[in-house]
């Protein structure tokens, strides 16, 4: 087990340098340069020696390798170098902002595990029956409904029943829990609607699959009650591709939140990834999908060791 | 002895009604025609909007601006006087047209790739493989938006291909996986050998052998992928990346001044929310017949 977790984890070093290299060559082919959208924005005359040396300061006039090599060195280092529109350190722009992102996240799961469990089991313990139809209407529907509109339902629905706005700052759960969650449990919704629904069909099907094992019918038999049978025969075995597909989506979540933390005028990294991609900010930019891809590679790493946890039969050598 | 003549008709036994294609669908699969159905008229309402609008969707009147839904406007104006059902049904030409494209464009180079990774295995199919676990390993709007930003806008025929390039590229990995993982069971196949044995070509065999086999998870990955593009065209367009102004977009009717009037124009959000939900439904009703159908077994 321990040596193929570090073995895992050693995979994942190529992976990200893959990325780090994909990004850094996708940002050099782009037209357009920071210094110059900066500087020009409002029509100003900026002389050639003065771009020149803005770029020199920023980096930008050494050699492509020069500045891959800079970039990975600060990455070793952990420093992920200044933005190059606020020119303040990347680290603390992210690290802003982080916390809200996270939050929501988290919360959105939280919701989406806690809809789709219930639902989908009683889905598919009620199979072909109207409580499965209603469900599986609900669940069709968070595959269509696309999370910004559905956010803006939410917005609108609150401000014609209870003159509710999107409070214009965000409170950080240990000022306020209560004012945090208040402002955060709408957003989350909208992103987790999505997510519950995924989960909630992978669960209905798994505990379909699971119900016609053996083991359930020989449990049966031997007149262990209905709900046992259910919540531990069936549910534990059934668990194992629903967190499958709940670590994968939570990984997806990051995607959703670029679209709901504009909606829900949120201060949060999908929003300031919109934004730096508009400004052609390099160093924010190379940071933020770094961030992203990391992080996705590292929760599909941790999907895998649940496995070995959740199942005992799955021993990885 | 004389045996009584008996008509083939008048046994008693059930034989196979002989129906076509299309009606066996529709009789096994009434969901996936339903989703087909609205398919259907969305593609006849994009085709012919120009008729079928009651009002041009690009004509400004501040005369009408923010008018309630009505007899004269069905689905109200926006803050322009335009009429949102005239956009609406324009907006499903610019939908459709980018999600058709967009999807077609990633399957087929997905498949192609995926098909020539499991041929060719080996060395090959590692580097392949590593370079679509790096696209992989970025969200769907990450990636499309990075693409968006990095090629700027490339319009011609009243459509940006350069956006429907930033849809199918995350699109690639994810349908080379499924064609790769259908194209190696293929590629042990005893006729790939016979093949082989005869002496033909690489070319030959992959276009005549195998691609043949896995068209089954190319079509059923298009279809969902469509739906997928559609969503995805909404988002960018929403975040003011994807179709702009003035073209009929759902996403973009959604995007910009529409936020500020919740209160006083409430049609603006509602409708054309509606219209994509509808498109995305519809495809993916279809879609999982469409997989139910030809090929249970994948999961996508």
């Amino acid at each position: 087990m321990l040596r193929y977790t570090i073995q895992r984890l050693l995979m994942m070093i190529p992976t990200l340098f893959g990325v780090a290299v994909l990004v850094f060559v996708m940002l050099r082919v782009m037209p357009g340069d920071i210094v110059e959208l900066r500087l020009r924005g409002d029509g100003a005359q900026v002389t050639p020696e003065l771009l020149a040396m803005e770029r020199a300061r920023l980096g930008l006039d050494k050699s492509l390798p020069a500045q891959f090599g800079d970039w990975m060195g600060g990455l070793l280092t952990g420093d992920l170098g200044i933005s190059m529109w606020t020119g303040r350190p990347v680290a603390y722009e992210i690290g802003i902002r982080l916390e809200l992102s996270l939050e929501l996240a988290i919360l959105a799961t939280i919701l989406a595990t806690m809809l789709a469990l219930p639902l989908g089991t009683l889905a598919a313990l009620f199979k072909d029956r109207w409580p499965d139809r209603v469900i599986s209407v609900f669940a069709i529907a968070g595959l269509a409904v696309p999370s910004f509109w559905f956010g803006m339902i939410i917005i609108l629905t609150l401000l014609l029943n209870f003159n509710w706005m999107a409070p214009m700052t965000f409170t950080p759960f240990l000022e306020d829990p209560v004012k945090n969650l208040s402002q955060l449990i709408w957003p989350a919704l909208a992103v987790g609607y999505r997510y519950s629904a995924v989960a909630t069909r992978m669960t209905r099907s798994t505990i379909l699959e699971v119900l016609q094992e053996d083991y359930i019918r020989t449990a049966r038999a031997k007149g262990v009650y209905e709900r046992l049978v259910v919540s531990r025969h069936a549910m534990r075995n059934a668990l194992l591709p629903v967190v499958t597909v709940i670590g994968l989506e939570f990984a997806f979540l990051i995607g959703g939140l670029v679209v709901t933390e504009q909606v829900f005028n949120l201060n949060g990294i999908g929003k300031l990834f919109v934004n730096v991609l508009a400004r052609g900010d390099y160093t924010m930019i190379q940071a933020l999908v770094m961030l992203v891809a990391g992080f996705f590679i590292f929760v599909n790493f941790i999907v895998d060791l649940l496995y070995a946890v959740l199942d005992p039969r799955i021993r990885y050598s | 002895m004389t045996v009584p003549a008996v008509a083939i008709s008048d046994l008693n036994y059930d034989r196979p009604k002989r129906r076509g294609l299309a009606a066996r669908f529709v009789i096994t699969h009434p969901l996936g025609a339903a989703g087909l159905f609205v398919i259907v008229v969305m593609i006849l309402a994009g085709v012919f909007a120009d008729w079928v609008a009651p009002y041009d969707p690009l004509t400004v009147n501040y005369g009408a601006m923010l008018a309630r839904p009505s007899a004269e406007y069905w689905l109200g104006t926006d803050t322009f006087g335009r009429d949102v059902l005239s956009r609406i049904i324009h907006g499903a030409r610019t939908a459709l047209l980018v999600g058709f494209l967009s999807s077609f464009a990633g399957s087929t180079l997905g498949a192609i790739i995926g098909v020539a990774s499991a041929y060719f295995g080996g060395r090959i199919d590692m580097i392949i493989q590593s370079f679509m676990d790096i696209l992989l390993s970025f969200p769907i709007i990450v990636l499309a938006l990075a693409v968006v930003a990095i090629l700027g806008k490339n319009v011609a025929f009243g459509l940006d291909f350069n956006l429907i390039v930033a849809i199918s590229i995350p699109m690639v990995p994810r349908v080379a996986r499924v064609v790769r993982s259908s194209a190696l069971a293929i590629r042990e196949m005893a006729y790939i050998d016979a093949a082989r044995t005869s002496g033909f070509s690489h070319t030959r065999i992959i276009f005549r052998h195998i691609v043949p086999n896995v068209t089954a998870p190319y079509l059923i990955m298009l279809t969902a992928l469509i739906a997928q593009a559609i969503l995805l065209e909404a988002s960018l367009s929403f975040l003011g990346l994807g179709v702009t102004e003035p073209t009929a977009a759902w996403g973009l009717m959604l995007s910009g001044s529409a936020d500020d009037f919740y209160q006083q124009a409430p049609w603006m959000i509602v409708f054309p929310g509606l219209a994509i939900s509808l498109a995305v439904f519809a495809f993916n009703l279809f879609g999982d017949s469409l997989r139910d159908w030809l090929d249970p077994k994948i999961k996508i």
